[in-house]
């Protein structure tokens, strides 16, 4: 039995909206996750249902037809009531590698200076932590982090850049992430991150799942372009661990 | 194949979207006024995953090499065949070498071409919809060539459909969303008592209204979002997320469109006037 009190309510007629309480806090992201897990194996058909968790919520999708919520509602409950013993799918740690040169790295040198750290001490910390995926959205492949040092949090860039390069590295706020494709953006740009987070080539477009880790680490300039030039013909390996906690 | 000519301000291959990447952030895209294009795809007993133009205020010249069945529908714009002027929701013969001819909009915004098999352009991740940067193209550009397979012979069951036009519809019917709870009673009056104008900010991924109601300081975590939820901002701004729009957001997702709401917001265009009527789901 899970030890969370869930609210279950209609979001239109496709969708069904299950919400923990309001907290960035790991225990409710897997009790999410275990629910979820469920919830695709042994409660509905995956075929036309759609799940999206993010931080305290998990909504699923039914699109082409609408949803009996007077049925559903209380499965969703006893469903929710029965998952205690059901695992949630194996995690992994990623280990991301990171360009820091300033080439990249465009608001390192102000972003040092405003916390005042060094670059090096900056970089230290960014790849020493561990942060989890608490979300996938906003643009395909992109991940809401949580874990960011409270010593990295600066405020967002007052004014947004319209366009922010592919594979850049930001922080903004209790937040760090990886813009996946060009876009416009907001966040302090440190550093680039050679894999690319989105392929719409591959089967699996994106490798990373909801609740997985992610951990930075530092390349030079060179091994940025060899891997990069890896990734392009499709023989970088990708760093990743099983990770059971 | 098909060689388009001129392009139009912004044509698009659209079919029903993707499925099963939701949770990787991938919009579901695919035709923007869902009623239109599965009624064309209907009359020409087509899937309705089959894939048609999309195609937004001024329309292309298109030279067909191949012969095959086309209709059209949605927005009213004239539309010629080889210069003689064509009808809405109705089958056409199209012999090697017709010239299709997209000429002044008149009313709604957005009209669709469906051909006989869909449009064959790349599949990318279980759908044809154009959304760059998955797909190469965020648009079609001239000139270029689009496939299609040749159909010599096709007997309709019914050669066109009488469909009532709702293009002079303006009130959505809507549902409450997650966040409907925060609102309080001058906002529910601005949202139910006034009309609003579509904003000059409006495209596949979302329509802005022009017209702000009360704001609020309420913080909330990132959360689902779907085509046809209405986000309030801070300064009191709705905006609604269509078939291009993220799949999650943080702003307080007030209202929610029905699916015949979303087919009649997308033939709106900048100034247009729109209201809201709450529904129960």
């Amino acid at each position: 039995m899970s030890k969370f009190s869930i609210s279950i309510r209609p979001f239109g007629v496709h969708a069904i909206l299950v919400e923990w309480p309001n907290e960035v806090d790991e225990i409710i992201l897997n009790d999410i996750l275990k629910f979820k897990n469920y919830l695709e194996t042994s409660c509905l058909d995956v075929k036309k249902w759609e799940f999206v968790a993010a931080y305290n919520s998990i909504t699923l999708i039914l699109r082409k037809e609408p949803i009996d919520f007077n049925r559903l509602i209380p499965r969703l409950k006893q469903w929710h009531g029965e998952c205690g013993e059901s695992k949630a799918k194996q995690k992994y740690l990623w280990r991301l590698p990171v360009c820091y040169d300033t080439d990249f790295g465009i608001d390192l040198e102000e972003v040092a200076e405003k916390l005042s750290l060094t670059i090096s001490e900056l970089i230290k910390q960014h790849t020493e932590n561990v942060y989890t995926v608490y979300g996938i959205g906003f643009l395909p492949g992109f991940m809401y982090l949580g874990g960011l040092p409270k010593s990295l949090e600066i405020p967002r860039r007052s004014t947004p850049r319209l366009k922010v390069q592919k594979g850049a590295v930001g922080i903004a706020g209790e937040q760090t992430g990886i813009y996946p494709q060009e876009s416009p953006g907001g966040w302090n740009i440190i550093g680039n991150c050679s894999v690319p987070m989105f392929n719409p080539k591959d089967e699996n477009p994106c490798f990373v799942n909801v609740g997985d880790k992610v951990q930075f680490y530092s390349i030079e300039r060179a091994e940025y372009d060899l891997y990069k030039i890896e990734g392009e013909v499709g023989i970088y390996k990708l760093e990743k661990t099983e990770w059971d906690a | 194949m098909l060689k388009v000519l001129k392009s139009g301000f912004f044509t698009t291959i659209q079919d029903s979207g993707r499925f099963g990447y939701l949770n990787k952030g991938v919009p579901v895209a695919g035709y923007m006024d869902s009623f239109s294009a599965s009624k064309l795809n209907k009359l020409l007993d087509n899937s309705q995953d089959a894939a048609l133009m999309e195609i937004t205020m001024t329309g292309p010249t298109l030279l067909f090499e191949e012969p095959t069945y086309i209709c059209l529908g949605g927005a009213d714009i004239s539309v010629t065949l080889n210069n003689n002027p064509i009808e809405q929701y109705k089958i056409y013969k199209i012999e090697k070498g017709d010239i299709i001819s997209y000429g002044r909009l008149k009313k709604g915004f957005r009209n669709y071409l469906a051909i006989k098999d869909g449009f064959k352009s790349v599949e990318v991740i279980g759908s044809r919809s154009f959304y760059y940067p998955l797909t190469d193209r965020s648009h079609l550009s001239d000139p270029s060539e689009l496939k299609y397979e040749s159909c010599e012979d096709y007997d309709a069951k019914i050669s066109e459909l009488k469909v009532d036009s709702f293009l002079d519809e303006r009130v959505l019917h809507v549902a409450i969303g997650p966040e409907f709870g925060l609102l309080g009673d001058r906002q529910l009056e601005q949202l139910f008592s006034k009309d609003f104008s579509v904003a000059k900010e409006y495209n596949r991924m979302a329509y802005q209204l022009e017209e702000k109601i009360q704001g609020h300081s309420h913080s909330m975590l990132t959360s689902a979002t779907l085509p046809g939820t209405i986000q309030l901002t801070p300064s009191g701004k709705l905006i609604v997320l269509m078939k291009d729009g993220q799949t999650t957001g943080g702003y307080p997702r007030i209202l929610q469109l029905s699916d015949k709401a979303i087919s009649i917001l997308a033939q709106k265009k900048y100034g247009d006037a729109i209201s809201f009527k709450l529904v129960k789901t």
